[in-house]
């Protein structure tokens, strides 16, 4: 036991967590604690310019690294704006805890307190209920060591997700004998992790009588660390991965078996083969709407394993055949131990063949165009230049999915993007955050001039705190996946989407003393990205592209994976 | 599919802002609470909400899913309808102004094995508990006399026999 006052036990909390950095804004109602940070050299405090993109980048921080990201905002305008942020690392299930300020929650010298409107008062523990995993907000000084252990318990285990502690003031200033222990119990919160053997059992059976397996790999392969497993399952049952958005990168793009995103813009090898398996092995994903299309046109006449630690995802939007509620890689391992000794080799070299064969008519549309400044070829000229570990964000739009269809990743960890709640403006901020996670990484954020623009501010975050990260403006000047549906589903009716050619990229990012270039060939473009991801300071690199540019493959939404379109003129 | 009225018992943290959590992630999710009582248990950290819901097989299995899913609830039990006790209370206010009406109100109570509670020279309070069945049929005898005021607690219900919805310390 030790008497200090609940802002010197926040940080206590925090190092005892192993928190080494804080993406933040300071205000009236976190002065205790930010008054204690000034005397804690071991974490380092990073301004954002926005709170928005202290939570973003909080949340790129803990994709790219797999710890918790840590960002903090005052009370009312502070707190709110962190909503977005927090909404978004809510649905792409990333750990972060983020800390408000809030008034007394008990009159002190009978300043006002909670629930009278009093200044910069807003309820952030009622806005964002629906988009946390949990929140706290501990009256009194005395219950923040508890608090907080348990905060980060529960933001990092069983399917992470964002938890906020909002602090009041009285919290911050009060002293208490503070009790620090090691262990948590909560008795609500019990993730289950071993795989239930029977269900295992069940699941073995149905791969083994497969003749056509396919594994269809979410955002929890990477959560959980299970590429490893997932890769020896794969060439084991010589099954095709299929990637949703969050997926991308736990499976080696580069490999034969992958086919490489799935969804309302996935490969066409995806959409083709999910719809001839007999077996679907999916593990670690939600099964959106983005992924799977019209339901019922969604694999059909397969037989649905589901893997996942949620166990409200199973049967939420799916029905499943096998359903298993406990950890990917603890899964994996034991349907892989399972399987090895039952497997006769070679039996699957048919669908093998189909594999090889849909993917090799796949690969023309996959060159994209060749001529320069062709989103897919930018994409692929990228991928030649940056080293395998190079962490990938992006933005929202046709860049994003872009990057998904054509910029193969290697490794998890390695391609960090809005999925679930499709936020513009994520990619720069998450990249700020993942470079401070993986300092010695080159980190590029492939952008939309749309995109951008929302959260274009950190720049001066990135040059100030030097934090040297690329962006890749795919400039078309307009709301470019917007336009194309307008273009597509709306006869070109292009309502409010022109952007117009300001600003100036290059000279904005020079503004705040960063660096900035317009390219306008190929060989430009290699030779600034070159460039840029050994810059000490942040780079952004300004590339016009067509007004009328379409990412295909796509599925128009409602319509199911046969509905798949290719060409302007298949619709 | 067929949709039925299911009886859910929630044991959960008592402390603040847990029926928020409970009520919030039932509009969020667009289910919807038929009638939800919340009160303390035999254990004083303990609340125990019984949740009645509309839906099909799937709903019900979601939502007591999304339930469990939430850090302060503890458990979860659905609460097989044909062998519970549930019990709904409700208060009836009557327009009941000559002493012939009284006496018809006063008999329908008897009948229903509900009590007078409360007489006003305009008016009869009426007490009556049962399941919820009960109590429709005895507001819809009360009708025709005119009810002014009807105050309901929704159902809570316990599992018969000693099998309990408790949390092992
Ligand atoms: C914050 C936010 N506002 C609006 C949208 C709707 N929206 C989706 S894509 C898009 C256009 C994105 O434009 P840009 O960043 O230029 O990228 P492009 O599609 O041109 O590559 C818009 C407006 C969104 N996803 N997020």
């Amino acid at each position: 036991m030790t008497k200090m006052s609940g802002a010197q036990a926040i940080v206590e909390a925090l190092k005892r967590q192993k928190v080494e950095v804080i993406f933040g804004i300071v205000g009236g109602a976190v002065l205790p604690l930010y008054d204690v940070l000034y005397e804690t050299p071991e974490i380092r405090h990073i301004m954002a310019r926005h709170e928005q993109c202290a939570a973003h980048a909080a949340d790129g921080y803990a994709r790219a690294s797999g710890r918790p990201g840590v960002c903090m905002a005052t009370s009312g305008p502070g707190a709110t704006n962190l909503v977005t942020g927090i909404a978004n690392a809510y649905m792409d299930s990333a750990p972060i805890v983020a800390f408000t300020g809030q008034v007394n929650a008990f009159a002190v010298n009978s300043s006002y307190m909670i629930g009278r409107d009093a200044f910069q008062e807003a309820d952030i523990i009622g806005i964002t209920t629906p988009v946390t995993k949990c929140n706290f907000q501990p009256k009194r000084a005395s219950e923040i060591p508890k608090t907080l252990k348990q905060a980060f318990h529960i933001a990092t285990t069983g399917r992470p997700g964002p938890v906020l502690v909002d602090l009041p003031k009285n919290a911050q200033t009060e002293t208490a004998e503070m009790k620090f222990r090691d262990s948590v119990r909560i008795r609500g919160y019990k993730p289950k992790i071993d795989p239930h053997p029977f269900q295992v059992k069940k699941a073995v059976e149905l791969l083994l009588k497969s003749e056509r397996p396919i594994i269809l790999a979410g955002g929890g392969v990477i959560i959980s660390n299970a590429s490893p497993e997932l890769l020896t399952i794969a060439e084991l049952l010589m099954a095709p991965v299929t990637t949703p958005l969050m997926g991308k990168g736990c499976f080696p793009e580069n490999h034969p078996l992958s086919l490489g995103n799935i969804g309302m813009h996935g490969t066409s090898a995806s959409t083709k083969l999910i719809l001839e398996a007999d077996v679907l092995l999916a593990v670690g994903t939600r099964f959106s709407d983005r992924t799977t299309g019209k339901l019922d046109e969604f694999c059909p006449d397969a037989k649905i394993i589901h893997i996942d630690i949620d166990s409200a995802e199973i049967g939420k939007n799916v029905g499943v055949d096998v359903p298993i509620v406990a950890d990917a890689k603890k899964t994996l391992t034991a349907i892989y131990q399972s399987l090895t000794s039952k497997l006769q080799k070679g039996k699957s070299s048919q669908w093998a063949k189909r594999v090889r064969e849909v993917k090799e008519q796949a690969r023309d549309e996959m060159s994209g165009g060749e001529k320069d400044l062709k989103p897919p070829r930018l994409m692929k000229e990228l991928r030649k230049i940056l080293p395998n570990d190079a962490i990938v964000a992006t933005e929202v739009g046709q860049n994003q999915m872009w990057a998904a269809l054509y910029f193969m990743s290697y490794k998890p960890r390695t391609f960090i993007s809005s999925g679930g709640l499709g936020t513009m403006g994520f990619g720069f901020p998450a990249s700020i955050g993942a470079k401070v996670a993986c300092p010695d990484t080159p980190v590029v954020d492939i952008a939309g001039d749309g995109s951008f623009r929302m959260t274009e501010q950190e720049l001066a975050c990135s040059v100030i705190e030097k934090i040297p990260v690329t962006v890749i403006v795919l400039n078309n000047s307009v709301l470019g996946m917007v336009a194309q549906w307008q273009r597509l589903f709306y006869g070109r009716r292009y309502s409010a989407v022109d952007l117009g050619n300001v600003p100036d990229f290059a000279k904005l990012a020079k503004a705040y003393g960063a660096e900035g270039t317009r390219v306008g060939s190929l060989k430009e473009f290699s030779k600034a990205v070159k460039k840029a991801i050994k810059s000490e300071v942040t780079t952004v690199i300004d590339v016009p592209i067509g007004y009328e540019e379409n990412v295909f493959p796509m599925i128009p939404a409602g319509a199911g994976l046969k509905g798949m379109i290719e060409s302007e003129e298949e619709l | 599919m067929n949709e039925k009225s299911h009886v859910i018992a929630a044991i959960v943290e008592h402390k603040p802002g847990v029926l928020y959590s409970v009520a919030n992630m039932f509009r969020r999710r667009n289910f919807n609470i038929e009638s939800i009582a919340v009160g303390p248990t035999e254990q004083s950290d303990l609340a125990r909400m019984t949740i009645t819901v509309n839906g099909d097989e799937r709903t019900i299995e979601q939502v007591i899913k999304q339930l469990n899913k939430l850090i302060d609830v503890i458990k979860v039990s659905r609460l097989d309808p044909s062998n519970i006790v549930s019990r709904e209370m409700a208060l009836v206010k009557i327009t009941a102004p000559g002493a012939k009406i009284r006496t018809d109100v006063i008999n329908y109570a008897n009948i229903f094995r509900a009590r007078v509670v409360d007489v006003s020279p305009e008016s009869l309070m009426v007490e009556i508990t049962g399941d919820a069945n009960k109590i429709d049929a005895f507001i819809a005898s009360m009708k025709p006399f005119g009810v002014k005021e009807v105050a309901r607690t929704g159902i809570t219900a316990l599992s018969r026999g000693v099998k309990s919805v408790k949390i092992e310390e």
